[in-house]
């Protein structure tokens, strides 16, 4: 049976929140999955796979409350070892405007384009933001196909490059 | 010929390092043909190397001329004491291993190397190689020191190594 949880906490960033979180989980009998921890916007983003007995949100609350986190806990499906290895990347940058992630995702969805991994960012300055935007995923299209669907994107700049997976 | 048992991490013997090959006989033959029968066993893999099946000395064999999108390659060799002498530019990709099920990252790796080797004789041999073929040199070549690719992982975020000029808004030029 599936026991894995998935947790989330945002809060302020700060150092030791990581060794602060994952100590209580272990010392409460918590193991870990799959994890993507991340600061955005000046705050520490956590997302965990966590597998164990009993009540996981009690076990943390208390040191997430100390810490000033946000704390989530969902039930889930899935579990290890599901991994997709992405065979095209798409990096996006153009000047900040609204509106340009979904322009790009839907291009991407309407070729059968599964997205594995996005990373986006502002650069620039507050005056003149500059949008950032990397995904890497999966598509049985060809990158002709996904580069045509991309076309009419005007003032972005979008560039596809296939992702060979070397393996030795 | 046999197909041999591949190390798989956490295995300690994947981080030890190898010995020079000093004798070229019928046995060091024989092994590579195994070591080739394994490599072929494995599912996609361009390269592999002796130490993965647990052969502690400097034999590497990869062959980049099958790769499901085509890539400039020398067809399949057989690197005995392989040694880079040059190499030049750096990109990052993403890797995989024989020995590290179920697991992909992405490593920087020298653009173009010079290789010198010895053949399954101990005839000398050089190459120069580019792209992901010397990108798979250089993985097997990690095996030899007892390196994994999970030694050298970096984060996407680290990407700032555009290889490509952009295009305006995707269009293609020409």
């Amino acid at each position: 049976m599936n026991n894995w949880k998935m947790l989330t906490l945002v809060g302020e960033d700060r150092p030791g929140i990581v060794a602060r979180v994952t100590d209580t989980l272990f010392r409460g009998g918590w193991t870990l999955g799959e994890a993507s921890m991340i600061r955005l916007g000046g705050n520490f983003t956590v997302m965990m796979m966590v597998a164990g007995k009993g009540d996981v949100e009690a076990v943390l609350r208390p040191a997430a409350s100390e810490l000033g986190l946000h704390l989530h806990v969902a039930g889930m499906s899935g579990g290890l070892h599901r991994h997709l290895v992405p065979n095209l990347q798409v990096r996006v940058n153009g000047a900040d405007r609204a509106g340009i992630v979904a322009q790009v995702t839907g291009a991407l969805a309407d070729t059968g384009f599964n997205i594995l991994e996005l990373e986006s960012d502002v650069a620039g300055s507050q005056e003149t933001p500059f949008y950032i935007m990397n995904i890497q995923g999966y598509t049985d299209a060809t990158l002709e196909q996904v580069e045509q669907a991309l076309q009419a994107l005007g003032d972005i700049d979008v560039s596809v490059s296939p992702i060979e997976t070397l393996i030795g | 010929m046999a197909e041999l048992e591949i190390l798989k991490v956490p295995d300690e013997r994947l981080k030890r390092a190898s010995e020079p090959v000093l004798l070229f006989d019928q046995a060091l033959r024989d092994f590579i043909d195994d070591l080739e029968e394994t490599r072929q066993a494995g599912p996609g893999a361009v390269g592999i190397a002796a130490p993965q099946v647990g052969w502690f000395q400097c034999i590497i064999i990869i062959d980049l001329s099958n790769t499901r999108k085509p890539v400039p390659n020398h067809g399949r060799m057989v690197l005995i004491n392989p040694e880079i002498i040059h190499w030049e530019g750096y990109e990052m990709g993403r890797e995989g291993c024989l020995s590290v099920p179920d697991y992909t990252g992405n490593v920087i790796r020298a653009t173009r190397v010079s290789v010198k080797a010895q053949d399954p004789a101990g005839g000398e041999l050089e190459y120069e190689m580019e792209g992901f073929e010397a990108r798979a040199l250089q993985h097997e070549l990690d095996h030899l020191d007892g390196m994994l690719f999970i030694d050298r992982v970096v984060s996407r975020r680290t990407d700032l190594f555009r290889r490509k000029v952009y295009r305006k808004g995707g269009k293609r030029k020409g």
